[in-house]
């Protein structure tokens, strides 16, 4: 029986012998987060640690070697490719071609004024409809976005927060002209709003009334789509943003305690809402921290659900997510050697037990992804899956001394900003005194500081630089034609429809902004006439506001 | 007499929310000595342009990721040749093509930059700039 006081001593014996006999060639090693690594991890590092208690088994609670109990020996996570440019039907193609080459779930990307409750023709909207996602203005665009796709067999999720509900309308209705009931959708809407005042700032209205709109949407959904995920609790944008891996951890998961608090006051059971809570988080570069996070985040979740929120559900307890590899950590340099930095951050997501994945394709620093870059992203995944043996076993890195004392100090980090965000009174007071918005700013400046100084290497960037280099992979370019087009197809549009009809539906949403009724059937009500989304959230921003920050830098 | 500091006003026009460039070129340009006005988000080419005659900068500095730098930047432009501003430096950074930035930096902007920058660089282009253009204007005064 291992004695860890014995090894202790032991391993400080053997760490002064390391320091007399050999240099190490850095002054420090620290993860990409800046915390510092030891040389050697061993069994006292981990003695606290009880294995049924802080562990367990796939399946179960805690839930730390992951949510389901056969894992990758049952299904493979789900390939998902984050699309979407273009015009609808641009759009539409990517999307058949993504699946004829293997993916199993769409997910779409939109435009800035679609994210943003601007119509194509609206003056903010000029130089940007189509150019960082697809351009929605009505439901005729989600119809040629979805034309001929199965959305009874295929899992959709969108990337979008404060008109989620909106496009959650509009899918609601293409499922209906498809002959696809609600009952039989599924999918995924970011709709994560606090995230989005935190790091991504895509927010229209202040926070009361998003999150309104939310608990509107969770309670609408877990009767009408119970298949649907309402919201993606999402930690990549605030670690995009710049944060660690410790940060993005805590502050996802009290953004995650706030839609269920939020849940429960609106008058739901826990156990109704909970199970379609699901979580999205960036993998980013340090291989094991990633993983760490992965399997501390599933901890507590688990913990809070059952021990504070009083979850009965085991799958209230769940916390289900998808990856996204780390955009930042993409160079514009060297371009292809993004390939192998994707690939690692993929390797962990996979060994953290993700039940999605998208990852980046190698041209995302220079623009929207080409084709061929988007393939070469998608076989990297199936390399992954089906190669190298790491989905014939569950978290095969439980036991490691270094991922079990990596899981454990992060999430007593993470309990540490938990006291912290109380003490300021919550996360939404926490967002208007710009609390998080500095630690990340500051933790993002930190690091392109290591940068500067070579205290952190970046191939390409800031070492093994090829002067001169010429890129030499193809571009995707979105021609102005598609804003053009895309103006005159919603001008065409607000001409066929019956006008009267919008303008009634428009003011049903206006007296249920004001009287408080469930906004959902609304939306839905609107999206069937052919109402756009500018004019859905033109009603709201005149009922609800506007939200302004407070910059911090 | 006291050397004026030099003033920069950063901004993110277009409807993209993405400011972790912005905020950290800010902070590397104020930890420089220079006087940063951060005008934050959601900034229209009007109003980047007022805020800019408003505080009397030295230069403006845009980060635009959307992919709307053809838009924006000949629109900035535009407006600062209307009115009158032609000592002021117009520079940023992005996700800009090789291509567009020589469009760009034709049309009459200053050097753009990309990702991977060190930010000691884009310190070091503003105080040179400064410095030779400050000269210019001290040296007309001279003449005339």
């Amino acid at each position: 029986m291992d004695d860890p006081e014995k090894i202790k001593k032991e391993k400080e014996r053997w760490q002064e012998k390391m320091r007399q006999k050999s240099k190490e060639r850095r002054q420090k090693f620290v993860t990409t987060s800046s915390e510092p690594v030891e040389p050697l991890y061993t069994p006292d590092d981990i003695a606290d640690t009880d294995y049924l208690r802080d562990i367990g088994f796939p399946g179960e609670f805690p839930y730390t070697r992951g949510v389901y109990t056969n894992m990758y020996r049952g299904k493979l996570w789900t390939m998902r490719q984050f699309a979407g440019f273009g015009s609808p039907r641009d759009t539409n193609k990517r999307f058949h071609y993504l699946l004829k080459h293997g993916e199993t779930g769409l997910s779409t990307a939109f435009d800035l004024p679609t994210l943003m409750g601007y119509d194509s023709d609206h003056p903010r909207s000029l130089g940007e409809v189509g150019v960082c996602g697809v351009a929605v203005d009505t439901l005729k665009d989600m119809e040629i976005i979805f034309d001929g796709i199965p959305l009874d067999k295929v899992s959709t999720s969108m990337t979008i927060n404060s008109p989620a509900s909106i496009l959650l309308a509009f899918y609601i209705v293409v499922g209906e002209k498809h002959g696809v009931s609600p009952k039989h959708l599924r999918g995924t809407i970011q709709n994560d709003i606090l995230k989005e005042y935190i790091a991504q700032k895509e927010y229209i209205f202040p926070p009361e009334p998003s999150m309104r709109i939310i608990t509107d949407t969770m309670r609408f959904c877990k009767d009408e789509v119970p298949g649907w995920n309402t919201i993606s609790v999402s930690g990549y944008h605030i670690r995009e943003a710049g944060s660690t891996a410790v940060q993005e951890l805590a502050f996802t998961l009290a953004d995650g305690f706030v839609y269920v608090e939020y849940g429960i006051k609106a008058g739901m059971a826990v156990d109704e809402f909970a199970p379609r809570l699901s979580f999205f988080f960036n993998s980013h570069l340090d291989f094991f921290e990633e993983i760490a996070k992965f399997r501390a985040a599933r901890r507590i979740w688990a913990r809070r659900m059952k021990e504070k929120y009083g979850a009965k559900d085991p799958r209230s307890w769940l916390l289900r997510f998808h990856t996204q590899t780390a955009g930042c950590s993409l160079t514009a340099q060297q371009p292809e050697n993004n390939i192998v930095r994707t690939a690692c951050e993929a390797l962990a997501a996979v060994l953290g037990g993700t039940q999605s994945l998208h990852t980046n394709s190698m041209d995302e620093t220079l623009a929207l992804p080409s084709e061929k870059a988007v393939k070469i992203a998608l076989r990297t995944q199936q390399i992954l899956a089906d190669e190298i043996g790491v989905a014939h076993t569950i978290d095969p890195l439980a036991g490691s001394y270094y991922i079990e004392s990596l899981t454990n100090k992060m999430e007593q980090q993470a309990e540490v900003y938990f006291q912290r965000i109380e003490s300021l009174g919550g996360v939404i007071p926490a967002i208007e005194k710009g609390f998080f918005q500095k630690e990340i700013a500051d933790a993002a400046f930190r690091y392109q500081e290591e940068i500067n100084r070579k205290e952190r290497i970046i191939v390409g960037v800031n070492d093994y630089i090829e002067e001169g280099e010429k890129i030499d992979i193809p571009i995707l370019k979105i021609e102005p034609e598609v804003e053009k087009e895309q103006v005159r197809n919603l001008k065409k549009i607000k001409e066929m429809r019956d006008n009267e009809q919008v303008k009634s539906c428009l003011q049903k949403l206006r007296n249920a902004a004001g009287e408080g009724g469930n906004l959902m059937p609304r939306f839905i009500e609107c999206a069937r006439v052919y109402a756009s989304l500018g004019e859905m959230i033109q009603v709201l921003r005149e009922e609800f506001g506007e939200y302004r920050e407070t910059a911090v830098f | 007499m006291k050397e004026r500091k030099i003033r920069v006003l950063i901004a993110k026009p277009g409807l993209d929310g993405h400011d972790r460039g912005a905020k950290v070129i800010a902070a590397s340009l104020r930890d420089a000595g220079m006087e940063v006005i951060y005008a934050g988000l959601r900034q229209t080419p009007e109003m980047i342009v007022e805020a800019s005659l408003q505080e009397d900068v030295d230069v403006i500095g845009l980060s635009i990721l959307s992919g709307a730098h053809m838009t924006i930047f000949p629109r900035v432009l535009e407006l600062m040749r209307e009115n009158g501003m032609d000592d002021v430096l117009l520079t940023g950074g992005g996700i800009i093509s090789e291509e567009d930035i020589q469009k760009l930096e034709k049309m009459g902007t200053g050097k753009l930059f990309g990702p991977g920058t060190n930010t000691n660089d884009i310190v070091a282009y503003i105080k040179e700039w400064c410095e030779k253009n400050r000269r210019a204007v001290e040296k007309e005064e001279v003449d005339s």
